[in-house]
């Protein structure tokens, strides 16, 4: 048989869909990464994932304390879902969360946005999803190239040795 | 383990060309690496490699945004300076070992 031959990946789009603190990171650190070793990356937000470009809320994402199995009290005891559908637990534990991030060297999402263009990675915000929240370019982060539509994220994927990766 | 003589000294390097051995390292090694890396040194990357030194010393952890808060450069200047990989290539010319780190 003949040997399979290797194809580098060269060219790596990310969508983000959620707005949860965790389902975001992923998507910057996997972004970010590919960056870093010099793979061309491209970042598609849509949905709820917009929050993770929108001046206002980018730095104050949340993760979900309810319907979370894998959320734990600190030492490792399960956390209540009663509990944590209390007034203030959520953005407790998500400031709590965001702080341990920031401790390795994870920075706020804001800065990160900035760390993935300084490498030459492009943001995209999702037409549909910015009509359907009423948000314009003017709403969303600097580091947002546009506001583009299914059809030009497409057109961006062609090449070889691409991938399209759905957080 | 590989020997390879780089500048006219015989460094210590692992399979994908980090040296194992820090103190091996001076000037002269760098511009020797930098060479198959195809990076131009200037002042500013040893600077840089001085300070990326000294972190590695105090077994510190290198990362992009540590790099880019240095007071040395900023993140956009890092991947000028090393088109690229930057992490990878800087810490390959410092002489420092590969990051573990994912950021």
């Amino acid at each position: 048989m003949e040997k399979e031959k290797k194809m580098p990946l060269q060219k790596i789009m990310l969508i983000c869909s959620k707005g949860t603190l965790e389902d975001v990171y992923a998507a910057l650190v996997m972004a970010n990464g590919a960056v870093m070793e010099g793979i061309e990356t491209k970042m598609f937000f849509t949905f709820f994932g917009l929050d993770a470009i929108t001046k206002k809320t980018m730095d104050k994402l949340h993760t979900s304390t309810v319907g979370n199995p894998s959320m734990r009290m600190p030492g490792g005891l399960p956390f209540p879902t009663m509990l944590g559908g209390l007034p203030g637990v959520e953005a407790g534990v998500s400031k709590m969360m965001r702080k341990q991030m920031d401790e390795l060297d994870m920075p706020p999402v804001s800065e990160f946005l900035e760390l993935i263009t300084a490498g030459g990675g492009e943001i995209y915000a999702c037409k549909l999803a910015a009509d359907m929240f009423k948000l314009t370019k003017e709403d969303l982060s600097d580091e947002v190239t546009d506001i583009i539509t299914v059809g030009d994220l497409y057109g961006m994927c062609d090449g070889e040795g691409v991938q399209i990766v759905f957080t | 383990m590989t020997i390879k003589t780089i500048a006219g000294v015989n460094v210590d390097v692992n399979d994908e060309g980090y040296m194992n051995d820090a103190s091996q390292w001076n000037k002269e090694v760098a511009a020797g690496i930098a060479a198959e890396e195809n990076v131009e040194l200037t002042d500013q990357h040893f600077e840089l490699f001085e300070w990326m030194r000294e972190k590695v010393a105090n077994g510190e952890t290198l990362t992009l945004r540590g790099i880019g808060k240095s007071g040395v450069v900023d993140a956009k200047q890092f991947y000028k300076m090393f088109p690229g990989a930057p992490l990878k290539k800087a810490t390959k010319i410092a002489g420092v070992p590969k990051p573990t780190s994912c950021i």
